[in-house]
């Protein structure tokens, strides 16, 4: 963070009030208490395209939606072993977000590098929800750490460990960071709005390949050489 | 970062949720002998795979493409991905496991010579800008490129380069060894770090490996080792003994041998 002032850190709850989302500023730090799921391609799939009842009460009991594969398994005994939870990138999630919010009512979407800030205005200000992104990245153990206990595993027949939807309960879970808030500002926009004034001057010198690619035009009837 | 690798080495966690697909490197000395054969070894280590995976934990990654079916073990079609080199003499086999995360930061793309080292650098700066928005390729990053081969020995390479050298090392050819020390330089005045905030932290170092290509092409693989880079090295000897160590030592003067024949130097058994 360089010289910039040291940012706040703040307790918030899974289930937190809309006062308490409103006081949330971009680089704020925060630490969750409360119920959290896990739900990523696989819950969204379930829930959404084969409307299998979701196995919890939403948002009653979580409004918390983490992007999240653990590292862990189920014993034998039916108990639980977790190591280490890392968010996924949340921007591949962004076609299910609009039902999901809607559905389940979450009010904070964690995940690893956060999303558009067209997807902030058009669907998460609508919901009153904002989104957290994980700090660092790989910073796995230190957020296992805040995972008190491990509540309860839905649809790991179904979907397998990495994709079911793992209900924890977190205690200073963190950090995560504040990447958007309740009018829909990008913290990642703004960090890419900074660093972009010098990548002409990096790629000062470099030409385009000689072969293009599509994608680097749209026009499929284009020649790419 | 370092709060988190003092916590996963207290509490014996992993340092990230996503513990990588766990893939094989094992090399031989030319005089090994496997015990069952090579079909033993690998069941062996599909084994290893499926053990650890349970009992670490680490996370069950590997599913089926298409019907997304998880054995919960890492094991399945083709994983772990297991490759194989070999050094000539010695009785011992070295198992070397990195599980590397992540769906970014790894790109490919077919050059020709005439777009020469300002079109590797392009390609270059191109994957650590593109991955590096929003910290995708969970920089910092040990980057790997892979030149020349086939497109597929090019992606090879360009993991090996990144998963299978130690931070610091340098390519034995100078040239190439300068050019590592100037793309390392070049990834770290993008200004960009961490999560691609505002940041000089982008590559840890930059290696790269070379193979022989079509005279007409230059493919390039770009990779990068994410920030919990992670891997381990045992050798283990014919008298069942096992020595653990750090460095892969993997790109020996053999496995970048240019000859048709190969005469072992005096010094050989020391370097592999």
């Amino acid at each position: 963070m360089g010289n910039a002032r040291r940012p706040r850190e703040i307790r918030l709850s899974t289930t937190p009030t809309p006062e308490a989302l409103a006081e949330l500023r971009l680089g704020d730090i925060v630490y969750l208490d409360g119920l959290m799921y896990t739900a990523r391609e696989g819950v969204y799939m379930r829930a959404l395209e084969e409307k299998a009842n979701i196995p919890m009460e939403l948002p009653a009991q979580s409004a918390a939606n983490f992007h999240c594969s653990p590292a862990a398994r189920i014993n034998p005994d039916g108990t639980f072993e977790m190591g280490a939870v890392t968010a996924t990138a949340s921007f591949r999630f962004a076609k299910w977000l609009p039902e999901w919010l809607a559905k389940s009512g979450a009010k904070l979407v964690i995940g690893k590098g956060g999303m558009t800030s067209k997807d902030y205005k058009e669907i998460f200000v609508p919901n009153g929800a904002i989104y957290l992104s994980t700090v660092g990245y790989g910073t796995g153990a230190l957020l296992g750490r805040g995972v008190e206990k491990v509540e309860a595993v839905h649809w790991h027949e179904e979907l397998g460990l990495a994709q079911a939807m793992w209900v924890l309960r977190c205690k200073k879970m963190g950090p995560f960071i504040v990447a958007s808030d309740l009018d829909g500002n990008c913290l990642f926009e703004r960090e890419n709005n900074k660093i972009a004034a010098n990548i002409a001057k990096v790629y000062e010198g470099t030409k385009p390949a000689i072969l293009k690619r599509f994608g680097e035009t749209d026009d499929r009837t284009d020649e790419l050489i | 970062m370092l709060e988190n690798y003092k916590a996963a080495k207290e509490d014996r966690r992993a340092m990230c949720g996503d513990t990588g697909t766990p893939r094989w490197y094992v090399k031989m000395g030319n005089e090994t002998q496997i015990e069952g054969g090579p079909i033993a070894l690998e069941a062996a280590l599909r084994r290893a795979t499926a053990k650890a995976t349970n009992g670490v934990p680490l996370r069950p990654n590997r599913v089926h493409p298409l019907w997304r079916t998880d054995h919960d073990n890492n094991v399945g079609i083709g994983a772990p991905e297991i490759e194989y080199g070999y050094e000539p003499g010695g009785e011992w086999i070295d198992l070397i496991t990195v599980h590397k995360g992540g769906l970014f930061g790894t790109d490919y793309r077919m050059l020709f010579p005439s777009d020469g080292i300002q079109g590797i650098k392009r390609f270059y700066l191109d994957c650590l800008v593109a991955f590096g928005k929003r910290g995708l390729a969970c920089q910092p990053a040990i980057i790997g490129i892979g030149l020349g081969g086939c497109k597929d020995t090019a992606m090879v390479l360009g993991k090996r380069a990144a998963c299978l050298r130690i931070v610091g090392d340098k390519n034995s050819d100078p040239r190439i060894a300068q050019m590592e020390d100037e793309f390392k330089d070049l990834g770290n005045s993008i200004g960009m770090g961490a999560m691609g905030f505002v940041g000089k932290s982008m590559v840890i170092d930059c290696n790269i490996e070379v193979g022989y290509c079509h005279t007409g092409g230059m493919q390039m693989s770009v990779h990068a080792f994410c920030l919990s880079s992670r891997r381990a090295v045992a050798r283990i000897y014919a008298d069942g003994r096992v020595e653990y160590r750090t460095d892969p030592n993997w790109f020996t003067d053999y496995q970048r041998r240019e000859t048709v024949e190969w005469e072992m130097p005096d010094d050989h058994e020391k370097s592999a």
